[in-house]
Order: structure tokens, then sequence, then C-alpha cells
């Protein structure tokens, strides 16, 4: 908990930081090394610091010649074809080119800042060329990155919520903690993330069916900045229902499931809904590229809820899942089990079954083994569910982070409703992400955003403060 | 003996907390790149209790995992894998231990240790006095055999080489159990090989599978070497002394010549560098196991590891005193104690954490046959 200014911390800090996460963190170390005084604010507790950061695993990197920790080459057009694809071109593309160019620092940077990353794995990946996966994952970056900082002076205060941004005509006078105090400070850089775990505000996009979303982030990422925030006048950006949502298994926790909550499994047999009817192309194409759109999908069926089916072949054919398929001999058993009624399970399969086409399929490839005659076509590895036992996962749309934030210019600085930017105010990370992802999501991304505009926060509040 | 070859291992509440733990990491994996356990982890899909046993043996309990794990208390997956590893670790020793009656000393070993050494200790000293006069004990015993005017040199090497002929044949059991139970198969010469090195270098300990070695993380996050450079201490520092026992036995028997020998001699260069080695390794052990995390710290099983630090620096040290005593009235009695210290960890060793030796290279044998086996 923040205690005031009675043990040495200044009247009022040169720079406080909202939230401990990569984006903070990067903000923070680059003001503490220019020779700002720095506080940053941690919701949640230290042992599950660094809100979304604590669930990931790499991030995007444009770089020109093979390095220490990515193999080949990922050039700025090609990272900038990524992006407009994903995001068809609902993105700002002067930011979007400024976080390219600026990826191209981040593993050396961060390196040099005690993060580690695992050596390039030459061939084996894809994600080794265009990603650096950072050793122990974001947990461990995190560690890294706050023993580095604590060792630049930056005060960590966790436990600490801000409930409000105190603006008067577009400056910032400082923050008010949850608690009522207030702390002042001369710049303010929020990077407090999404508000992925506020179901309420959630609903405001998506309806009811908000409420049976499972949370993948975490829980401590309420929006309750964003919102103050966008209170004061602040230009919003992005659609309040555009998310990074995928099918996770309905038994995962209700929040902070994180990437092992997942499910590998949909490719490989038939997802049926609450009414035991299948409603989308299971085999549409490789699941990396598809699995972000399956949590929109099952959002939409009747209650929130879809159920991937398997045979005792196909649940051998992807990574293991955190919680064991349930499990039976023969498909009415197993719609018993999962809570779908036997017979028109039953009915679903047996219609699968007699549309797959002959001969075995190929994971490795779009195989083009479609089914024919059913509606929806499975385009791609239709084989028969015929090999017991029989498997099944339940699936609840996983919410990773939200894309509604902050508008910012190039300098990281928060633009007010007349377009101008608050002179002292500045976003990073998840909480500004939307600027450059409209829509869409390419793998690692979020992280290179946060890095990128947390550094670019830091070093522009510091160079105002003539440090 | 009965029969290792159907050898199925029990299934205990640390074997089910593994398999639930691992089959959350293997659909994590976020820390494959930090030691052996997670590539193996990754080549299974199923956690019987033989995969329990060998993915808790080559882990090293570094900690690395714990603090960069999204899955540990408070959150509610509760993943602790350093801990729990552990504990099942601490189990299979007990139930590879032969014979079995005496693995219960694994359960209780920080106690019974010090109580065995104890009396073993009153044994040699009694036996001394008893064979000697007091006179002899408390005199100055200079020159070639100045050792065995004491006590003779048959009775003083030969109650050490009858433990250890029971030492290698329950070795040798507890290795079959562990191969069967574990259901691990030899790999080939190059396997073998590729664990020499990882036992060498510890390179499972200090996160060289992560291509930068920089060790670690310790509570306070920060990336240290500490652990792995005080074990080389001690283990080599023991194959220091061992070949100076070894040289020694070879200076009585071929060259016909008794011990003491000359301060730059062979045996006694190997055994004080060796010493001195073994002194430092295992008070540096002991330091970094107190500043161990305390949320990964298996309780059940400190006792053992502490019992065996300190053993292993006493019988180091005692005989560091005694080669600086061996001039004077007090050889007696250093010898005395020595001895005792000496015949108490032979005694204790195949109940003691020193078969975890045994057992890593047992787990890194098999696992360097089986990452070759599924690179083919």
């Amino acid at each position: 908990m923040y205690t005031g200014n009675d043990n040495g911390y200044p009247e009022r800090w040169d720079v406080l930081v909202i939230g401990a996460g990569n984006a903070g963190l990067c903000a923070a170390i680059t003001a503490a090394e220019a020779g700002c005084s720095v506080l940053v604010l941690e919701a949640a507790p230290r042992d599950m610091r660094g809100g979304n950061t604590r669930h990931t695993r790499n991030l995007r990197a444009m770089h020109e010649e093979p390095t220490d920790v990515l193999t080949d080459a990922y050039s700025f057009e090609e990272y900038f074809e990524d992006l407009m694809r994903v995001t068809r071109g609902i993105t700002n593309k002067e930011l979007a080119g400024l976080t390219l160019e600026k990826s191209a620092e981040l593993t050396s940077w961060l390196g040099e800042r005690g993060v580690r990353f695992q050596p390039a794995l030459s061939g084996t990946l894809n994600l080794g060329r265009t990603n650096a996966f950072f050793l122990g994952g974001g947990r461990a970056l995190l560690n890294s990155l706050c023993r580095h900082a604590e060792g630049l002076g930056v005060v960590l205060h966790y436990d600490t919520e801000v409930a409000d941004i105190l603006i008067e005509d577009g400056f910032c006078e400082g923050v008010r903690l949850a608690g009522g105090e207030t702390v002042p400070a001369k710049k303010v850089i929020t990077t407090a993330g999404g508000f992925e775990a506020n179901l309420d505000w959630l609903a405001e996009g998506w309806g009811e069916a908000a409420k049976n979303f499972l949370v993948r982030g975490t829980p401590w990422n309420t929006g309750t900045v964003l919102k103050s925030l966008l209170d004061q006048g602040v230009k919003p950006v992005g659609a309040l229902d555009q998310c990074h949502a995928v099918a996770i298994d309905a038994r995962a926790p209700k929040y902070d499931g994180g990437i092992a909550s997942r499910i590998d499994g949909v490719p490989f047999g038939i997802v049926l809904n609450r009414d035991a009817e299948r409603f989308y192309d299971e085999g549409e194409d490789f699941w990396p590229k598809r699995y972000a759109i399956w949590g929109r999908l099952v959002a939409g069926q009747p209650d929130q809820i879809g159920y991937a089916i398997l045979d005792s072949v196909g649940v051998s054919r992807f990574m293991p899942s955190v919680f064991t398929p349930i499990r039976d001999d023969n498909i009415e058993g197993l719609a018993d089990q999962l809570g779908l009624d036997p017979a028109a399970a039953r009915t679903a399969v047996d219609q699968f079954n007699a549309a797959c086409p002959e001969g075995p399929i190929d994971q490795s490839v779009l195989d083009g083994k479609s089914t024919s005659g059913l509606s929806p076509e499975k385009t791609n590895w239709a084989a028969p569910i015929a090999v017991p036992p029989y498997y099944g996962f339940p699936l609840r749309p996983g919410i990773t982070f939200t894309y509604m934030g902050v508008e910012v210019n190039e300098s990281a600085q928060i633009l007010m409703a007349d377009g101008k930017p608050s002179a002292n105010l500045y976003a990073a990370g998840e909480i500004m992400a939307g600027n450059v992802l409209g829509q869409g999501y390419l793998a690692g991304i979020g992280m290179t955003i946060g890095a990128v505009f947390g550094r670019i926060a830091g070093a522009d509040a510091a160079r105002s403060l003539n440090r | 003996m009965d029969d290792v070859s159907l050898l199925k291992l029990a299934s205990t509440p640390a074997h089910e907390e593994t398999a639930r733990i691992m089959q959350i990491c293997n659909a994590c994996r976020y820390c494959e790149g930090f030691c052996a356990v997670f590539p193996a982890m990754e080549r299974r899909r199923l956690f019987d209790v033989g995969d329990t046993a060998q993915l808790a043996n080559l882990c090293h309990h570094c900690g690395a995992c714990y603090h960069a794990c999204q899955y540990a208390p408070p959150h509610e997956f509760a993943v602790n894998v350093p801990l729990t590893l552990a504990e099942r670790r601490a189990e299979t020793w007990a139930e590879f231990a032969w014979p079995g009656p005496l693995s219960g000393l694994f359960a209780r070993n920080g106690l019974a240790l010090v109580m065995i050494i104890t009396v073993a200790l009153a044994l040699a000293v009694g036996l001394m006095l008893a064979m000697i006069s007091p006179q002899l004990f408390w005199g100055v015993h200079i020159g070639e055999g100045a050792f065995y005017v004491l006590m003779p040199h048959t009775v003083m090497a030969g109650i050490p080489m009858a433990i250890t002929a029971f030492t290698i044949v329950a070795f040798i059991v507890g290795w079959r159990r562990y191969w069967r139970g574990t259901g691990a198969r030899w790999g080939g010469w190059p396997a073998f090989a590729d664990a020499m090195s990882a036992t060498a270098t510890m390179r499972n300990l200090g996160g060289d599978n992560s291509g930068d070695g920089a060790g670690c993380p310790g509570p306070d996050d920060r990336n240290s070497l500490a652990r792995r450079h005080y074990h080389h201490a001690t283990f080599y520092g023991f194959m220091l002394c061992f070949a100076s026992t070894s040289t020694g036995t070879l200076y009585h028997y071929l060259l016909g010549r008794e011990a003491p020998y000359g301060y730059l001699e062979l045996p006694v260069v190997l055994g004080t560098v060796g010493g001195i080695m073994l002194c430092v390794g295992t008070a540096g052990l002991w330091r970094e196991k107190r500043r161990m995390e305390p949320a990964v710290r298996p309780l059940a099983k400190l006792g053992m590891d502490y019992a065996f630090i300190w053993i292993l620096f006493w019988v180091s040290a005692t005989g560091l005193v005694l080669l600086a005593l061996r001039e004077t009235s007090f050889m007696g009695l250093t010898l005395a104690i020595h001895l005792g210290l000496v015949y108490g960890f032979f005694l204790v060793l195949p109940y003691s954490k020193f078969v975890h030796g045994l057992y890593r290279f047992a787990a890194l044998l098999a696992d360097a046959g089986e990452a070759r086996r599924s690179a083919m």
C-alpha cells in the first residue's frame, strides 16, 4: 500500500506509473534511467503483479538478419502486411509503423535489463522467426524488470488501486487511490490495462451473454482507470465489443486461466452447441490462425457454450489439455455426461460421419478432406468420429483482453476530446493497444506495443522534465 | 531379493499431485527452456507412477520454474513444481532402498543419521581405548605406521570395506529398482556421454539449457550460479578424497608403504585439496539451502539434506584437523573422532541424501536415451 510522503518520498513524483506490467515497467525504467523519481502503483499483490504480462510468453520483433533469439529475418514490410491482414486495415498506420520500427530494439534493450530469452530454435517452430520467447514466460520477464527497476530506485507499491485520474483542463495533477488518498505527480503514465475482468462493462457491448464469459486474463484489469479517463472526455479508440477471445475449457477458472485453459482439438473433431448441432466449419484453417475466432463463435451460440467431440484418434492429434476430457465408450453416454441430448448428439455424429470422405487425413497441410452435403461443411481434416472411447470438451468464450482504450499520439500522449494531446498524461500497453489493433490479433504484438509505447512514454516524460 | 522386473511403484498423494501439476504444465510449457524436466514432460501425455518418479529425479530443485510460474499459489491451480517433485523424489528413494525395512531411515533420516554416527563414534573411541593403553592413545607417534599403533590397519580399513561391499549391493538393487520402476531404457553410449556431461557440468542447475547459463533465480529474483559452484566444489572435492584413499591403498599394498604420508605426497595432497573443497562446498550448500525460497522447501526432506551436508563437512573438517595434529598427542583423539564420522558416513550412505547422485544419474541416463530416441 502507498504510505504517503512521510518516509522520504518526494512531495511530487516526477513520474507516476499506473500498473507494473510490461508497459509500465518499460516506462518506469526508461524514466528512472533518465534521472526521474518514479513511483509505480500496482493494483495486484506482489505475487500476482503485472497484469496480463504474467500470462504472456513472447513478443513479435522485426529484424533484418538472424539474432541470438530470432531466426532468419522478419522485415518491416512483411510485419506490416501481417498487421494489415489481421486488422483489415483498422489501425493507425503511423503508430503501427512506429511500433514495428521500434520493435527491432526490444530484445537487446530488455536483455540488457535482465530479461532472458530462449535461444532461437532454428527451423522448428515457425514462430521462432517472428517472435522472441521469454525464458520462463512473462512472469520471469516481470521478475527481471521489477528487480532492475528497483535497482534504479523506482518505488513499487502493490495492492494499490488507482480509482481516479485527476485532470484539470487537460492537465493531470496526479491520481486518487481507491483508499481516497491523492498522490500528486508531474507526469502520469497509465498502463492500467483493459477492462476484460469487468463483466458488467463487457455486457454493455455483448449483452447478457457476457455473464457466461470466462476471463483468461488477470482479474485486476477492471477498467477503472480507463473509465475515469473516458468519463473526463479523453478520446476513445476501438470498439466496445472488440476483444481477443478464444474458445477455452468451460471448466477453467472464472478469472486468470491463462494459456493452459485453451483447447486445441477443434480441427480434429466436431463442435456442437447446446442443441447438439454443428454451427461452424471446424476445419476452416490451421488452428493457430483460427483459434481466436472461436471465442466469438461460441459466444454467439445459445447459453454461450459449445462441446468439442472427438474420438480416440482425434484426441491424440493435439497438445494435451489442462483438464482431462470427459470420456465414454459410446456417443450417447458421452452426450449424457456433457448434458447434451443423447439422441440428437448421435444424429449429429452419424450425419457428420456419413458425410466424411474416404482415406486418412493429413494434419500437416490443409488437406482438403471435406465433408459433402453438410451445413456447415467441415472443409479440412474431416475424419469420421468412429473409434471409441469418445472424448468431449465443454467450451466457453475466454476473453484475454479488450481493445477499446484511449487514443494516443506518437509520443504516447493521451489525446483529449478536442484531439489535442494532454501535456503530462501518457498511456502505454493494453489501454492504448486499440490504436494499433483495431481488430484481429497477431501473436506477440501486444507485448511489442506495450514495450515500445512504454519506452516512448517514459522517455517523453523525462525529456519534458528536462531530464 | 524380490522380482524387480515387475516392479510397480505405489501410487501416493505426492504422485497424484505430481501428475495433476504435470498435466497443467504440459498445457502451458512456458518453462521448457529451464531444464531437462520440462522437455521430458512434453514427451509424455499421461503421468504414471514411473513417469512421476523419473521427472522427480530429473529435477535439481533450483526453483526457477516456481518463480516464473503464472499458476503458482495464490493462483487456484496452486502449481509448485519444485516442492512437489522434491516430495515425490524423497518417497521414490525410500521405495527403491534395499533392504526395504531400512528405507524407513529416509523418513526420519536427519535424526537417524546423527544417532548412528554418535553410536559409531562412541564405538570407535571405545574400541581404541580398549585395544590400546591410554599412554599410547595420548602419546605422540611419528613416522610410518603411526596411525596403526592405535588401531591395526586391517581393522581400520576392514570396517569401511565391509560396509562398502554391503553398500554396493544396496546401490545395485536400488539402481535396478529405479530402472524397472520407471520403465527406463538403455539409450546407447552417446546417451551415456550426454548423461556424464550433464552430471559433470550440472547444466540443469543454472540455466545452461537456456543457452546463457546465467544461473537460477532465488527468492530475490537474482540469478545465481552459487549452488552449482558449491556443488562442484563438493562433488569434485569428494572425488579427490576418493582418489586420495585409492592412491593411499595402492601405496599400502603395492609400494608397501604405510600411512601417514608426507605433506607433499599424492594421497595427502589429493586429500587436502579435496577436503578443503568439501568444506567450502558443503558450507556453501548449507548457506544456499537456508536462503532457498520458503515456498519450495520440502520440509519433510530437509532434515535429510542438512544431515548429509553436515556429516560431509565434519568428515572433511576432522580429516584436515587430523592432518594438522597428527604429530601431536591429540592424534589419537582426532583419529578416533574422524574414523567414527567416516564409519558413520559409510554406514548411512545407501539411506542418506548420497543416493540422490545415484538416482539423478539414472534419471539423466534414462532421459538422454529418451531424448535421443524422440529426436530420431
